[in-house]
């Protein structure tokens, strides 16, 4: 991804937070004004950021070691139906989440196959994988369930949410917080972690020392294709209740920006997504809002979380540093 | 074995296709149908009949602008993906222009088709603007800019551009505003002439004078460009202005130079997915202007023959789009060719 020389952003980085923790302060006290109860925001608020937690920490994973997936769009699209479709011949739903997971992981390892192998423009073949989604995730409605671009499955293979002081929350919401703790601890306080971004620096060095560079790569993309694809199932089984064909609707490339705004550190990308989606929170709390909806037309709602993201693309980006090699592939000298 | 130098994008190119449809058959085949008969009917219907062949022209025609789009941001060193958004667009100011403005006969054609362009190369501006002064990525503000067109699109074709009791889609273009269809039998309309023409002339600009020749070693080798005294902003900016004047004339294409609608459908259903088809055109034509024209045509033809693959044999013809993204994603692989000719083409 872009590499922009260090500006104001890193140093004041706090300040920052501050400013999003006050913005986001001052719009649950002005639903609240207008009849909205912030409970409600913040349910919508963690049921999206979940798919972009995860999708965001796998690919900060993939990044440190070197690799770029920005085919998150397309895992999030064919995982959210094969999940479906693994969670009805499995009746469960957390077949279905497995089933994704595990379509991710075939994905993310079939781009960091070509990607390390076939040294292939990995930009490109991510957006090949984004491009095959959009005809082969319609494609696999119509040949699965009979019906073109929507299907709704049983109401049971929802995944059940867990009451909790702020609302219903998602078994699904507290692994990807998991997730970004984990991935955080990984990088950060052990062998593989520090191999991990080795390899994303020094190839060279790494392939020097005796280790498999091919490996380690393989085993970031192969991760970040698991987390993804899990995001993907949570889509319909955790969060909306049916199946359409553009289910992800630009997710997959608003956690890639979780991921750019983060600077590859989990836990901050954790909270970028938190924030993404409270976007996608006072979205749809707009839109079914008494004396809200009808002033504010449902289009514009619907852009909201476009607009922050482009907002957020546009201000903080700078100061942000990724590993020397990322999006290369390696050859021996 | 030995290709000539020349020939060899162009084997490559064709060889990249070969192996997509060649995925394309697995795929098809594992989905329960016949392979064989599901291409003779694809290749029937895009090459069939006279009227066939130029409804596959008039698929290739916007799918040969979008892929400058792509094509000239590669040249400039963007990865602009941003040409479906301008298209909608490009779409909703031609219609703007060709369904509420009266003008004289000939005027109006020009001026809708100016609109279109203008259109599309003002929302080209945004990311434009973000990644020269901003530095923000291309691949992530052109989705959003994207999807934010698409809802802005929808909200105009619905409340600007309505025609009373349809609610299905936006006024007609008026009669002066629409481009001459060229056969009786099929959709194909003298836009083509202008996108070809279009292409041409964005060749002739990228090859032929000093700003071309900056926009294309900005791209190659940015440091060398900034040596050289080339300003990176100003080829970001223009980049993508080309860009979106070619996606804006696509979308003008579907609603001033495509029968039977001459209008914007309310889904944007007649303009949906244009945009992201052109990146495999622009890879398979090498991201020349050229090159394009050529590629548009051949997934023309998979357009078109794609509703006859579904008509006899039941393929659905979203399969197509599928096997465009298998062909994006092999031309992403330098190494797949080397690779092959290594094992199989050496004596």
């Amino acid at each position: 991804m872009s590499t922009v020389p260090s500006g104001a952003m890193g140093r004041y980085r706090w300040l920052w937070w501050l400013a999003a923790a006050a913005t986001v302060a001052a719009t649950g006290r002005s639903l609240e004004r207008v009849g909205l109860p912030p409970v409600s925001l913040v349910e919508t608020g963690l049921l999206a950021m979940t798919p972009l937690a995860l999708a965001a920490v796998g690919e900060c994973l993939n990044e440190k070691a070197g690799l770029v997936n920005i085919g998150l769009e397309a895992i999030f699209m064919v995982a959210a139906t094969v999940g479906v479709w693994c969670a009805e011949l499995g009746r469960s739903g957390y077949v279905g989440l497995a089933g994704g997971a595990l379509t991710g992981a075939v994905m993310g390892l079939g781009l960091g196959a070509v990607s390390v192998y076939g040294r292939a423009d990995q930009v490109i073949a991510g957006m090949g994988l984004n491009v095959f989604a959009l005809g082969f995730v319609p494609f696999l409605l119509i040949s699965l369930w009979a019906f073109p671009g929507i299907h709704v499955f049983p109401n049971e293979l929802m995944i059940p949410r867990i009451p909790t002081p702020v609302g219903q929350v998602s078994p699904v919401t507290v692994a990807a917080v998991l997730a970004a703790v984990l991935a955080h601890l990984l990088l950060h306080r052990t062998v593989l972690g520090f191999r991990i971004r080795a390899v994303g620096e020094r190839p060279e060095a790494v392939d020097v020392a005796g280790l498999r560079v091919d490996r380690l790569r393989l085993l970031t993309a192969t991760l970040g294709g698991t987390l993804a694809g899990l995001g993907g199932a949570f889509l319909p089984l955790g969060w909306f209740g049916a199946l359409v064909k553009e289910i992800s609707a630009g997710r997959g490339f608003i956690a890639l920006a979780c991921v750019v705004f983060a600077g590859l550190e989990p836990l901050v990308a954790l909270g970028a997504a938190l924030l993404f989606g409270l976007a996608d929170g006072v979205a749809s709390a707009v839109a079914v809002t008494p004396g809200l909806k009808e002033r504010v037309p449902f289009y514009f709602v619907s852009m909201i979380p476009y607009v922050v993201t482009l907002a957020v693309v546009a201000v903080v980006i700078g100061g942000r540093r990724f590993p020397s090699t990322v999006g290369r592939p390696y050859a021996r000298e | 074995m030995r290709t000539s130098r020349a020939l060899r994008p162009l084997a490559e190119s064709l060889a990249t296709v070969a192996l997509g449809l060649v995925a394309g058959a697995v795929l098809i085949w594992a989905f329960g149908h016949p392979p064989g008969a599901a291409y003779r009917a694809l290749v029937l219907g895009a090459f069939g009949t006279w009227e066939d062949l130029l409804e596959t022209l008039a698929f290739a025609t916007p799918l040969m602008l979008t892929a400058l789009t792509f094509a000239v941001g590669v040249r400039g060193g963007l990865f602009n993906i941003g040409a479906e958004g301008q298209m909608y667009l490009g779409a909703v100011g031609a219609t703007f222009v060709a369904g509420m403005v009266p003008m004289p006969a000939w005027v109006h054609l020009a001026a809708a088709t100016l609109a279109g362009m203008a259109a599309g190369a003002v929302w080209a501006l945004i990311p434009a603007a973000l990644k020269a002064w901003r530095g923000a990525h291309e691949v992530i503000s052109t989705i959003m800019c994207n999807w934010i067109a698409l809802h802005l699109s929808m909200y105009l074709a619905i409340n600007l551009l309505a025609e009373p009791g349809r609610a299905e889609r936006t006024v007609p273009a008026l009669p002066t505003a629409r481009y001459p269809v060229l056969s009786e039998d099929s959709t194909l309309t003298a836009v083509v002439f202008v996108a070809v023409g279009f292409a041409l002339l964005v060749y002739a600009y990228l090859w032929g004078t000093r700003a071309g020749y900056e926009l294309r070693l900005a791209g190659e080798n940015p440091d060398a460009a900034r040596y050289a005294g080339v300003r990176p902003q100003r080829v970001v900016v223009l980049t993508f202005v080309i860009g979106g004047l070619a996606a804006g004339l696509a979308g003008a294409s579907q609603v001033i130079g495509r029968p039977p609608a001459w209008s914007l459908y309310a889904t944007l259903g007649n303009v949906t997915t244009l945009g992201f088809d052109g990146i495999g055109v622009a890879l398979v034509g090498r991201n020349h202007p050229i090159g394009g024209i050529l590629g548009a045509v051949l997934f023309g033809a998979l357009a078109q023959g794609g509703r006859l693959m579904e008509y006899e044999v039941g393929v659905l013809s979203e399969l197509v789009r599928a096997l465009n993204g298998i062909i994006v994603f092999a031309m992403a692989v330098p190494e797949l060719w080397s690779l092959i000719r290594r094992r199989f083409l050496r004596p």
